[in-house]
């Protein structure tokens, strides 16, 4: 069994949701990357999405825009993110790490390169922004027996047709982006997730994550009650572009107060 | 390449899903998908819509005055030393450029499909200005993102734009120029998307956008079409155009696709050299790869960032271009060099003091190379350039190149 797939099950077991932090490779150093990962799990993560930066961030706002500018300037490239995984494997070979990046920097190194390297460095899964399913079938190609999960995003606006799509090919999880929008806007409806989380089991049995505009714990609450993972980013990557120096024990500090709100939701249901 | 050679009489790209042999396609975030599948099946509707064709055509003759001529530039010919020189006048477009002939049709697009607010992208400002434009023409409300670095390098497209209504928002995201107000533009869109167009600019972007704006501008060549035998009595040897992102090179090449003696050529952006590393040549110099929501050339380096270009033509300065061209240049239908910063101006100054013609810089590209091929031909023969666009916009730049200030 994956790893990704272990944790929803042993999640499931411990009726609670999976908490899965966001953090840029590189941002706010390259120094501090593996220590944050380690603090991250620390706080209370399950899986950890390590974002691969790009000069292009079609699909962020702001806050992630920045981080991956101010990775570039550090000059971290995606050999520098695999072996940042490979160095946090040494000591943690439990926590799932899925990278989640644009498709230009993956196809330069060439997606078979890229897949053996990922493997060897213990990458779990990778997200790739703009790889639709339907542009997908070289990719799915190339991690077929590799091990690593492809994991894919749905939206509000996502037809039936496109649910079904996804579904077929999903591994790991899927990521529900819970607004129109990019990654960082405000306000969620947490009607709205439920309706659309219901509408993709019905489809797909692995977990649903969901992400986008998640900034504070009783938010994180809510999302927990109707969904098997909630995704932070922007929070976390704000809070540690806030004092780099500290950025370690914010990530802690961010985690643990997720965590605690979420938890909080599974001992009332 | 693959396979056998394409039926070029028979051409017919993109496919459904909007490929380009191996370029083009949709690599968006989901969150786009529904957008762009609303825009797509819209599109196809407007295509078979006599009332949309005829609203178009009108606006095209009474609003932007085509046809454009086509001019015999003799003197420039006759200093050459070859082939015939002929000029596609799309200077003479109202806003003084090709950009007009697709911001017309997604406009009335958007209006076909209740969207009340446009959005577009824009670098030197031409498209900016060409979509302020129609959105005063129709009264829909028209925001403009623009790389901070831009507008103040444009500051008089600015201030244009503004006089037509719209608000120019800087971007200040990664090298604050076009390829960055894209990415701003969409997710503007992917935000508002219910009530909002997406005007881009050029021939890229996600399907079906290299598309539609290959059909808006695909008018050109088909004038150039009819009226060249009318002129000169046949059809040219080559055609040349100017390609950044590819718009209007598209636009004169589309029609002669299928006519394979007529050769087809796009210059592109060498700005201070290939081997310097400051230009906009994607497709001589580029690799492919996947930016803005499709495959296709692009300046990177070895990490798969996106490269900052360089041209002293503002609307050349583009690391990637339309996947169609990526198609066209590896089936060799098309054939793609580039000319420098200082061979565009020298051309720029020719055309000026030869013909009273005053060309865009990213036109006088163009214009550079029928220079240094004309002399290789014979007088009879003839080369037809697509002039994209007037050079009043230039001034500024062209006198600073001649040391001249404002």
């Amino acid at each position: 069994m994956s790893r990704i797939d272990a944790t929803f099950a042993r999640l499931r077991t411990e009726r609670r949701a999976a908490l899965i932090p966001f953090v840029t490779a590189g941002d706010p150093s390259p120094q501090q990357t593996v220590p944050v990962m380690h603090a991250l799990v620390k706080g209370g993560a399950d899986v950890i999405e390590l974002g691969v930066p790009f000069s292009d961030p079609m699909a962020d706002g702001p806050v992630i825009q920045r981080s991956s500018e101010r990775a570039l300037k550090h000059g971290v490239g995606l050999r520098d993110v695999l072996a940042s995984v490979a160095e946090f494997r040494r000591a943690n070979g439990e926590t799932p790490v899925v990278l989640m990046g644009y498709a230009n920097p993956i196809e330069r190194m060439g997606l078979a390169a890229f897949v053996a390297q990922a493997r060897d460095a213990g990458v779990d899964g990778v997200l790739i922004v703009d790889y639709p399913p339907e542009e997908s079938a070289d990719w799915l190609a190339a991690l077929d027996g590799s091990g690593i999960d492809p994991i894919f995003l749905l939206s509000p606006t996502s037809s039936e047709a496109r649910i079904e799509l996804v579904s077929r090919v999903a591994r790991g999880y899927i990521y529900y982006v819970s607004l129109k929008g990019v990654t960082g806007a405000a306000n969620i409806d947490t009607r709205e997730v439920e309706a659309m989380v219901k509408r993709i089991r019905a489809r797909s049995a692995v977990p649903v994550g969901v992400g986008f505009g998640i900034r504070d714990g009783k938010t994180a609450r809510n999302v927990a009650r109707v969904a098997d993972a909630v995704v932070i980013g922007s929070r976390i990557v704000q809070e540690m572009s806030d004092a780099p120096n500290d950025a370690v024990a914010r990530a802690e500090a961010v985690l643990r107060e997720f965590r605690a709100a979420m938890d909080a939701a599974e001992a009332i249901a | 390449m693959q396979g056998n050679p394409p039926d070029w009489a028979q051409y017919s790209l993109p496919d459904p899903r909007g490929h380009f042999g191996p370029y083009g396609g949709v690599f968006v975030a989901e969150t786009l998908r529904a957008a762009l599948d609303e825009l797509t099946l819209a599109y196809a509707e407007s295509r078979e819509d006599p009332e949309f064709q005829r609203e178009l055509a009108w606006d095209l003759e009474h609003f932007v005055g085509r046809p454009s001529p086509i001019y015999h530039a003799r003197r420039l010919s006759e200093q050459a030393g070859g082939a015939q020189i002929y000029l596609k006048r799309e200077d003479l477009n109202h806003t003084g450029a090709h950009k007009v002939n697709n911001t017309v049709g997604q406009a009335l697009l958007a209006r076909r499909m209740g969207k009340a607010r446009v959005i577009a992208e824009t670098g030197a400002g031409q498209h900016g200005v060409a979509t302020a434009t129609v959105a005063a023409r129709y009264g829909m409300e028209c925001v403009v993102y623009m790389g901070s670095e831009d507008m103040q390098r444009q500051a008089q497209n600015v201030y244009r734009m503004k006089l037509l209504g719209a608000s120019v928002v800087p971007v200040e995201s990664g090298s604050r120029t076009l390829k960055d107000a894209l990415n701003e533009a969409m997710r503007d869109w992917v935000t508002h998307v219910e009530n909002t167009f997406y005007i881009i600019g050029t021939v890229a972007g996600p399907h079906p956008y290299p598309m539609m704006v290959r059909d808006f501008n695909s008018v050109v060549g088909t004038e150039c079409v009819a009226q060249m035998p009318a002129m000169s009595g046949r059809q040219p040897d080559a055609v040349l155009a100017c390609v950044g992102g590819g718009s209007n090179a598209m636009g004169i090449f589309y029609a002669y696709i299928p006519q394979e003696k007529v050769k087809l050529i796009g210059v592109e952006a060498a700005g201070l050299g290939l081997d310097t590393g400051k230009h906009a040549a994607s497709l001589s110099a580029g690799v492919p790869g996947v930016l803005h929501g499709n495959r296709t050339y692009l300046l990177q380096d070895a990490n798969g960032q996106i490269l900052e270009t360089h041209s002293i033509s503002a609307g050349l300065d583009y690391p990637g271009v339309g996947p169609e061209h990526a198609w066209l240049k590896d089936s060799g239908r098309a054939k793609y060099v580039s000319v420098t910063d200082d061979e565009a101006l020298a051309a720029f100054h020719s055309l000026c003091r030869l013909e009273g013609i005053i060309p865009a810089l990213e036109s006088s590209h163009a214009i550079a190379y029928a220079l240094k091929l004309a002399p290789t031909m014979r007088k009879d023969q003839i080369l037809l350039v697509n002039l994209s666009g007037r050079g009043d916009k230039d001034m500024h730049t062209v006198g600073k190149a001649s040391g001249i200030a404002f």
